[in-house]
């Protein structure tokens, strides 16, 4: 398979990127035609989006598989490999300055937002003139009570099932690669499977846990900012978790097909560094999100 | 060897090129283009604010370009161009072939005009375009707005997006590609500065994409974020935001260091006065940003505490930036110093830069800035900042590298002049606009007491003189692309770095085999 190139890997002119320009923007002005600019009003047409997304995914099959065939092909050297890397590092590190920014939404309005709207500090008077009778404390959906009674998401339960799930899927993910390191390929596509089916696992989970939500306890996007920290953190981390399942799925069908070699596999590893990513970031959600409160 | 490639003919040179040189010249043009319609914008703003009364725009009119004159700037022209220096310059910098991840380098530039366009087409909308000011502030930016903040927001993820990946590009070029015995300490100082420019990058970027998603959330799907009656606050989407906007500044101005770093020692034909201090002052710079942020938003009603931590903090930033304007004046004592017009900009630009700096002080301190918030001061200072320093480093370094790039020298004596009134005018411009601020005349009104005339006045006049002038650069450049005097290969007197052992123009590919660094 790879055999060591003694120059940098060039590629040629690419289409694929100004497709995938192409593709993004008729998805997101799409997106932003079809919303409804109120929070109570109702979503417009979304064919557009359709469209872009079908354009994007288009994109991501060419722009990937060129990547692939130049790297089953033998044009890469070790210092590509290196930049694939560093690549994949930093685009890591930017996922988790976005999830920061939500923790830290999180962290201010616990411990500084809602306790001033209470009267802590110096805002007794704006308690008594504008949130009179509000006592703060946490969950809240807020003075206003947006979006009405709610029951707060307990831990144990799907999500201490759903920690149990993620923390296996990042050992299975592991395996898999210690087999793969190897040349024990059956061991490689078994972890890979168990990963995939425990991910998939994990999503399905909290679709039910969602459901619960709004059916039983009240709970929603719109729930005050408990609702809201609640939906868009567990959300967007669902997100990333199917977009990890996806990644390792492409890794499952190409472990089936041969590739990979003890040596050469940074797809493989980038798929991994990402899953584990999503697992501790599962792992700062179920402290601060369900458990502490 | 990797495959060869024919220099490639036509439009699809431009549209599917992976060659950084192309790209570079892409991001550069894009940046010119959107200076000259933000610089459109500004001049609406001071045409209206010539005299007092409402003369030529409405009320609403006047708000949407403020913002959009504040956000094509920012993120259209000078982060833009910045790129567009760095792609160019750094691989022939570090002795590279290209960057290090060419195709993804074509995407992080073709985001951008898409991304520009999205942004322009809310003037024509419905209800307008936005009129919040650049920083978007909520409630204004959720429960105000018009429909197409929709159509802002996404503007700004893909903005996002594309200065995500082009930092990422930037640093794995950086720290994997540098010809060997390239040390990180012999690094040139262009090289250090976007280094730590595109960590800035990476680590601010996804918030800001967390606020405007946070936005979007509020104004769609009834999230409680910025609303006090669910338990939000609105002073939370402050923090957030500057969180992400105290790091931008210095993303614009890092990269302009740089340039200046490399002018000064070559026209003062000495070397860089104190080359490790500056890399730790760009460091030291970078890791204040991060800790500073809530000084933009003193006014709030913040506990005591805050406002003295973020006030000791704001303060110790100008150790050292101090550092730095030492070290550029240190490297031109008792050099045999020779004025050329990239020295001129580069000169402008430390003293020009240093007074944004010591207004910065002022404004840095939570009880002067009691009385100067939102006023003409901030305007005049960040003004200072931005255009005399980050726009005046652009136009320095576009200079000094023309040759390099067209293989002709520019126009000296268009260039000199262009610089002159520049200079000048961009001082009847912004300079009064600091007795306005402390004469109490707010930012971001169309109208104002009579008090105000005559400096605001000077300051129009001024803006006009600024903005005709930049004319002037573009057919400096465009002449200089269509030919004049043959460029040297070195271009300047005996110039330090690799970028001028190459032949000019730079050939298509150059570094395909890594020079030696002793």
């Amino acid at each position: 398979m790879s055999t060591e190139t003694d120059s940098y890997y060039l590629p040629a002119p690419s289409y694929w990127p100004i497709i995938g320009s192409i593709g993004l923007f008729i998805t997101l002005f799409g997106f932003a035609s079809a919303l409804p600019g109120t929070s109570d009003g109702a979503m417009g047409d979304m064919t557009m989006v359709y469209v872009g997304l079908a354009i994007v995914a288009v994109m991501l099959f060419g722009w990937f598989g060129q990547v692939i065939g130049e790297s089953e092909s033998g044009k890469y050297n070790a210092q590509v490999d290196t930049s694939f890397r560093m690549g994949m590092v930093w685009f890591i590190f930017s996922e988790v300055m976005f999830f920061a920014a939500f923790f830290g939404v999180l962290l201010y309005t616990r411990q500084l937002a809602v306790p001033w709207l209470s009267g802590e500090g110096n805002n007794a008077m704006t308690n008594a003139l504008l949130w009179k009778g509000y006592a703060g404390g946490w969950p809240t959906n807020g003075p206003g009570s947006v979006g009405g009674h709610f029951e707060p998401m307990s831990p144990f339960g799907i999500p201490l099932w759903n920690t149990i799930i993620l923390l296996s899927s990042g050992l299975t993910v592991t395996w898999a690669h210690w087999g793969l390191k190897n040349g024990r390929r059956g061991q490689l596509i078994a972890g890979l499977f168990l990963t995939v089916a425990l991910g998939s696992l994990f999503v399905s989970l909290q679709a039910v846990e969602y459901m619960h939500a709004y059916s039983e306890m009240g709970l929603k996007l719109n729930s005050g900012i408990y609702g809201s920290t609640f939906f868009m953190l567990t959300g967007f981390h669902g997100l990333h978790v199917s977009i990890g399942v996806i990644m390792l799925l492409v890794m499952l069908v190409r472990a089936i097909k041969g590739h990979f070699t003890a040596k050469n596999h940074f797809a493989f590893e980038a798929a991994a560094w990402y899953w584990h990513f999503v697992d501790v970031v599962w792992l700062g959600l179920f402290i601060f999100v369900y458990w502490l409160a | 060897m990797s495959e060869h490639h024919a220099k490639p003919t036509g439009i699809t040179r431009w549209l599917f090129t992976t060659n950084h040189k192309d790209i570079g010249t892409l991001y550069l043009w894009f940046a010119f283009i959107m200076f000259f319609i933000g610089g459109g914008m500004a001049m609406v703003i001071r045409a209206e604010l010539l005299q007092p009364g409402m003369q030529v725009v409405d009320p609403l009119f006047f708000n949407t370009m403020t913002t959009m004159h504040g956000l094509i700037m920012v993120f259209g022209a000078v982060m833009p161009a910045m790129v567009g220096f760095a792609n160019w310059m750094i691989p022939m910098m570090i002795g590279a072939p290209d960057m290090a991840l060419p195709r993804m380098n074509n995407w992080s530039f073709w985001i951008l005009p898409f991304a520009g366009t999205m942004l322009i087409s809310t003037l024509f909308m419905e209800g307008g375009g936005p009129a919040f000011g650049w920083t978007f502030y909520a409630p204004l930016s959720t429960t105000f707005a018009p429909q197409s903040t929709d159509f802002f927001i996404f503007a700004v993820h893909l903005l996002g997006f594309s200065s995500i990946m082009g930092a990422i590009n930037i640093i794995a070029t950086i720290l994997n590609m540098r010809a060997p015995g390239m040390t990180l300490m012999k690094m040139p100082l262009f090289v250090w500065t976007w280094l730590i420019t595109a960590f800035l990058l990476i680590a601010v970027m996804p918030v800001l994409a967390g606020a405007v998603t946070m936005m979007l959330t509020d104004r769609n799907f009834g999230t409680s974020f910025f609303d006090a009656a669910g338990g939000g606050d609105p002073v939370l989407f402050q923090h957030v935001f500057w969180f992400f906007g105290h790091p931008e500044v210095y993303i614009m101005i890092l990269p302009a260091f740089g340039i200046v770093s490399h002018i000064i020692p070559t026209f003062a034909r000495k070397k860089l006065f104190g080359y490790a201090s500056m890399v730790y002052a760009v460091a030291a710079i970078a890791f204040l940003s991060f800790i500073v942020w809530a000084h933009h938003m003193f006014t709030v009603g913040m506990p005591v505490a805050g406002e003295l931590y973020f006030t000791y903090a704001t303060i110790m930033i100008a150790v050292p930036t101090a550092v730095k304007v030492f070290n550029w004046t240190a490297t031109m004592w008792r050099g045999s110093m020779t004025f050329e017009t990239p020295m001129l900009w580069a000169v402008a630009f430390v003293f020009l830069f240093t007074i944004g700096g010591f207004t910065g002080l002022m404004l840095g301190m939570a009880p002067a800035d009691f009385q100067y918030h939102d006023t003409y001061f901030v305007v005049a200072h960040f003004h200072y900042v931005l255009v005399t320093g980050a726009v005046f480093g652009i136009i320095a370094g576009a200079y000094f590298w023309l040759p390099k790039w067209t293989g002709h020298m520019y126009d000296e004596k268009l260039g000199k002049m262009h610089f002159w009134l520049s200079v000048i005018s961009v001082n009847i411009l912004f300079f009064p606009q600091h007795f306005l601020g402390l004469a109490g005349m707010p930012r971001r009104i169309p109208d104002y007491a009579v008090q105000f005339a005559e400096f605001n006045f000077m300051s129009s006049i001024g803006g006009f003189a600024f903005g005709l002038s930049q004319l002037l650069f573009l057919y400096v450049v465009i002449k200089c692309i269509r030919g004049g005097e043959k460029a040297t290969d070195e271009v300047w007197d005996n110039p330090d770095g690799l970028e001028w052992t190459t032949p000019s123009p730079a050939p298509y590919h150059t570094f395909e085999t890594a020079p030696e660094i002793k």
